[in-house]
């Protein structure tokens, strides 16, 4: 008999000690006879035409096999996929993986050098002679739509790639004699995910059988992509992502490289690494955010809103890649956050720059989205003098009014604001944190306390397939599982989610060992390899356990109902008398009589004596497709003290609470709310990739691109409500992203909060301490672009004491 | 993150140290703890031909009492620092700031004389030396920290000159001591640095010294602020009005971090502030 419910236990990861020592299978710790290491010459400059390259030198330095320039490979290479054409005459360019003629951002690659090992790569890249004949850089997106703006692509005559509109309600109407009209601009920046695990590839051929190791997010999706652009048949091509150390979005994508590590392995009959570096990796792993969003926001006297204007300019960088487009579209049903209006507008125009390309980074598309709601629903109680969360209270949709169609069209299943911003508030102290901002205020402290809040709710557990469809997008979003019971009775689980670092090896052995009834460690997750799952849609998105955690739930249905007729079979009763509890088939009513999920497993094995038309063993697959996004929301409230005269904002205190829904491992959904949180309290105050007036990335080491370590973060106070999605037998809804989305705003909203009686109604992200300081002095100059990393990595780009 | 190749040596001694340079000429560099030649290296910033390894030379090692001052020697990694007691009790400044120092991993290896020899303005250890007027021991001759930092990345040592220690007095017995360091997150360098030593020995200020922080292509001390608060009272007020003189005479560089008017402002309050945690009001 099982001892305590699997779901709902708090198990630490049993993944976690062979992925933290790093005695694994991490991408670049595979060796294969013969190996040899490609590395990449990438471009220095933003834009320029590409008259010759020499590479003969290079080819002759020691250890060098051979080395390729994109014309090289042209006929082979094809252009990388973009699998979201999100209008039909949306403006999509080619993008050789190595570029053939024109260079469009500083990183992108132009040779690649393949040697004995990685020395003699990096060395010969050294030897290779480029000629560039220089293009203008466009970095601005407000430039780049003007008339006679410089191209990115001269070819297509615009920098414009699509124009996206959806419209609901009178908008007109809304804001025609509107009491209270708040307009604001508010700027994404742009970000560089950071997992920990660089990039990594490894490909080899055995025959016409090419196998690629990749780091990524996407072994399915991936192998379908490159089978599509290099011609090697899907069905001879094994794409394995063993274990991948985070990704966050940046590993869900089709890259250059390993495009070219497939082509060069073909070309050579060799196996082929590369592995990129720290460096390498900022310039050229896809980026995230940067938008320039315009705001009007159309409310009555008494802060009810009447009607939301969403403008977007979004920065797709040089090309489109694999969901590129669509990423600032995941946004656009998300405006209007958990509040009820009459008529919402949401227009976005995709822009080319000459920067790297933009995609899916950790919430895509919904932080952007909850960041001006919640940033908006402050200022609009700023407006009235009316308190942030009251304001949100006259808005909100009641926990009676679910399920609830909102203006963006999205049918929110099931949710509490009440009950999460309640318990929020509580644990918050927020009261008396009030009258504490108060004295200060009174004192005129050089201390400020400012308070920000977050009520949001995202859309996850993509998606619906229809729903997918009905977007353009290139596939569905399906997952699949499949349990194999072995002889033994130990358990085999294959899913088609692809694990990065979500602990999905415990997870789903919780949910097979709940539901089959038999012991946590006799269960094995495989996943990431097309080999071994042939089926999936990977992991992004928050989707794994509310699509891929229920098509889990659904195969183990599937053994038990097998193993039920089998049991019947064995018992000698009928299968509707058949019970199975904790492991077990008994007779109802006949307790003594039973057999063990072992037992009949064994015997269906055997096959000695099966019921009429049964096959042998009790494997079962199943897929799931939902119906319709989870919604998880959350109460996020963030205290954080600004010293004026520095202008340095320290988060004092932080209460998080979330509601995910039914929770399979709470230990797990407190992990991703904790890295969830420091991803979105780094974006409000220090992540930004800089480029500078030339289009080079100046923010290219980490001394530059600052990530916050654990010291630099309160001690989060998360808690939970627990609403079950209505949408799925677990009642789950996802977890992966929650953190992220609703951070930004309440870390903003916090610092606004604090400088509100100066003046200051927004600081730009990051809210550098020089950013606070010039707020509160009614701006200046923006901030320099020049790199400053102590130790003299600075000049890495250039002098940056030249400049004094 | 490859660097270019190079040849190793690791002398056991300091006269084999000095001749190794000689023999490599200007392709020559000593390594120490690595944690800033390295990323250089890795980054294709710098190619020295061969990299000349002091680990293993003895005269480097060690913190010894020399009676008036304390000899720290340059291979003294910045853990060592933290703990040794001399250090604790003659030079306490070293240690606040050596304690802000990266994270424990670079700690563990990162190297006092390092750290000085690659004059960094960004580094916090040039200015507490500075500050201190400490004396640059080399294997041919004594420096002055004045004369020691000559520019960016770029300190007076020769290429066959090796820094054995640095001489430290303790002068500074019973004065009070801070480092103020403001940067963004807590392994990030100083946007602007303040080492601080206040003698209140009568009551008033007596004595200060000021070393600051990447306000310019060297350390600097703040001689005005220093001059401003001798004799006068040790309170906030006081140390305010004397600390808006701290940015005179520097050239403090602007980058994403922050720009030089910004470092400016910063050096007047972080000075203010270093003064009357120094002087304990
Ligand atoms: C991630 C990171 C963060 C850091 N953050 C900070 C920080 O916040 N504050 C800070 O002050 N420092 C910081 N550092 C730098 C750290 O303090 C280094 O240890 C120090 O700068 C150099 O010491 P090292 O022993 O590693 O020197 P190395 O890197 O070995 O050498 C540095 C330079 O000094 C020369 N040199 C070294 N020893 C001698 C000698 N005995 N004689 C002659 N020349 C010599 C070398 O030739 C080289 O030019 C950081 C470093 C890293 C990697």
């Amino acid at each position: 008999m099982t001892a305590a419910p699997e779901i709902g236990s708090a198990r630490l990861r049993s993944e976690d000690a062979r992925l933290i020592t790093g005695r694994t299978n991490w991408t670049d710790n595979i060796q294969l006879p013969g190996l040899l290491h490609a590395a990449f010459l990438r471009s220095p400059v933003a834009h320029a035409r590409i008259t010759a390259i020499d590479v003969s030198e290079a080819r002759e330095r020691p250890g060098v096999i051979a080395v390729f320039t994109g014309a090289d490979l042209a006929d082979e290479q094809g252009s990388l996929p973009c699998a979201w054409p999100v209008t039909e005459d949306m403006v999509l360019p080619d993008h050789p993986p190595i570029a053939v003629s024109e260079v469009r951002y500083v990183g992108e690659p132009v040779a690649v050098v393949v040697a004995r090992d990685r020395y003699a790569a990096a060395d010969a890249l050294e030897a290779i002679d480029v000629d560039y004949e220089s293009l203008p850089a466009v970095l601005d997106m407000e430039s780049a739509v003007r008339e006679g703006a410089d191209l990115v692509h001269a070819d297509k005559g615009t920098n414009k790639s699509y124009e996206w509109v959806f419209e609901a309600g009178d908008i007109d109407a809304a804001f025609r004699d509107a009491p209270v009209v708040i307009e604001r601009r508010y700027v994404q920046q742009r970000l560089i995910p950071t997992a920990m695990e660089p990039r990594a590839v490894v490909c080899s051929a055995v025959g016409d059988e090419y196998t690629l190791w990749s780091a990524t997010q996407i072994p399915h999706i991936l192998r379908l992509m490159l089978a599509t652009v290099t011609g090697i048949p899907e069905h001879r091509l094994r794409v394995v992502a063993p274990d991948v150390g985070g990704g966050f979005g940046s590993k869900l994508q089709v890259y250059g490289e390993e495009v070219a590590c497939l082509l060069l392995t073909k070309r050579l009959g060799r196996p082929i690494k590369w592995t990129e570096s720290r460096s390498e990796g900022n310039a050229t792993v896809h980026h995230g955010r940067d938008q320039i969003q315009r705001l009007s926001l159309a409310a009555d006297s008494d802060g009810r809103i009447r009607g939301l204007k969403v403008d977007l300019l979004a920065d797709m960088g040089a090309y489109l890649m694999l969901v590129t487009p669509g990423i600032p579209l995941l946004g656009a049903f998300m405006f209007n956050g958990i509040y009820k209006m009459d008529a919402y507008h949401f227009k976005c125009a995709g822009i080319f720059t000459t920067k790297t390309p933009t995609d899916a980074y950790r919430g895509a598309g919904r932080p952007e989205a909850t960041y001006a709601i919640e940033r908006l629903m402050d200022e609009l109680a700023g407006e009235l003098s009316l308190d942030p969360l009251e304001v949100r209270r006259r808005n909100w949709i009641k926990h009676e009014e679910f399920p609830y169609e909102t203006i963006a069209g999205l049918t929110y299943d099931s949710g509490n604001y009440e009950a999460a911003t309640d318990k929020a508030r509580q644990l918050f102290h927020y009261d008396e944190l009030r009258a504490e901002q108060a004295d200060r205020r009174d004192r005129g402290d050089p201390v400020q306390l400012g308070i920000g809040v977050s009520t949001f709710t995202e859309m996850c557990g993509l998606a619906p397939s229809r729903v997918l469809g009905s977007l353009s997008y290139g596939a569905g979003g399906w997952e699949h599982a499949s349990v194999r019971v072995l002889p033994s009775g130990k358990v085999e689980v294959v899913t088609g989610s692809s694990a990065h670092g979500q602990g999905h090896e415990t997870a789903w052995a919780q949910i097979t060992a709940d539901r089959l009834g038999v012991p946590f460690e006799d269960v094995r997750v495989l996943h990431g390899d097309t080999a071994v799952s042939p089926k999936g849609m990977d992991t992004y998105g928050s989707r794994s356990l509310a699509v891929g955690g229920v098509a889990l739930y659904n195969a183990c249905d599937k053994v038990i109902d097998k193993a039920r007729r089998m049991a019947a079979h064995l018992l000698e009763a009928d299968e509707k008398d058949i019970d199975f509890e904790g492991g077990a088939f008994s007779v109802r009513g006949v307790p003594d009589q039973s057999r063990t999920l072992q037992e009949v497993s064994l015997a269906a094995f055997a096959a000695h004596d099966l019921p009429e038309g049964f096959e042998p063993s009790l494997d079962s697959d199943a897929t799931h497709d939902p119906d319709n996004f989870s919604f998880p929301h959350g109460t996020h409230l963030c205290a954080a003290e600004v010293d004026t005269e520095t202008g340095y904002v320290k988060i004092r205190s932080y209460v998080a609470v979330d509601d995910v829904g039914k929770v399979v491992n709470p230990l797990i959904v407190e992990g991703q709310v904790h890295g969830g949180l420091a991803q979105g309290i780094a974006q409000a105050l220090y992540e930004e990739a800089v480029y500078d007036a030339d289009g080079n990335l100046t923010t290219t080491t980490m001394a530059d691109y600052l990530l916050p370590a654990a010291s630099d973060l309160p001690t989060f106070t998360t808690d939970r409500t627990e609403t079950p999605a209505t949408t799925n037998p677990l009642g789950v809804k996802g977890v992966g992203e929650a953190g992220t989305i609703a951070s930004t705003p309440a870390v903003v909203n916090a610092i606004v909060d604090a400088l509100r009686p100066y003046g200051v109604d927004d600081v730009p992200m990051p809210c550098t301490p020089e950013r606070v300081w010039r707020a509160l002095r009614g701006g200046g100059p923006e901030h320099s672009t020049r790199p400053g990393a102590g130790g003299g990595l600075g000049s890495a780009t250039e002098d940056s004491r030249s400049e004094a | 993150m490859i660097p270019g190749s190079f040849d190793y040596v690791r002398p056991s001694s300091l006269d084999e140290a000095v001749s190794a340079l000689r023999d490599a000429g200007d392709e020559g560099k000593v390594i120490a703890g690595g944690q800033s030649l390295l990323p250089l290296l890795r980054l294709r910033l710098a190619f020295p031909e061969v990299l000349i390894d002091v680990a293993s030379v003895p005269e480097l090692h060690g913190v010894r009492d020399e009676g008036s001052s304390l000899l720290v020697g340059a291979m003294t990694t910045h853990y060592d620092v933290l703990r040794d007691p001399l250090i604790r009790e003659h030079a306490p400044l070293v240690a606040a700031a050596t304690s802000t120092v990266a994270d424990p991993a670079v700690r563990h290896r990162g190297t006092f004389g390092g750290s000085l020899a690659h004059a960094d303005p960004a580094g916090d250890l040039p200015a507490v030396v500075l500050a201190m007027d400490g004396v640059f021991v080399t294997s041919s001759r004594e420096i002055p920290a004045a004369e020691f930092f000559a520019d960016y990345l770029t300190s007076t040592l020769e290429p066959d000159e090796v820094l054995v220690g640095v001489r430290l007095p303790k002068a500074f017995a019973g004065w009070g001591f801070h480092y103020e360091k403001f940067h963004r997150t807590a392994q990030a360098w100083a946007i602007v640095g303040v080492a601080c030593l206040v003698d209140r020995s009568g009551g008033e200020v007596a004595g200060a010294r000021i070393g600051l922080t990447n306000m310019g292509s060297t350390p600097v001390r703040a001689s005005a602020v220093e001059a401003a608060v001798r004799g006068g009272a040790a309170d906030r007020e006081a140390f305010r009005a004397a600390a808006a003189s701290a940015a005179e005479g520097t050239s403090p560089p602007s980058d994403l971090h922050g720009s030089s008017d910004y470092r400016r402002h910063l050096a007047t309050v972080l000075t203010a502030r270093a003064l009357s945690a120094a002087a304990g009001v």
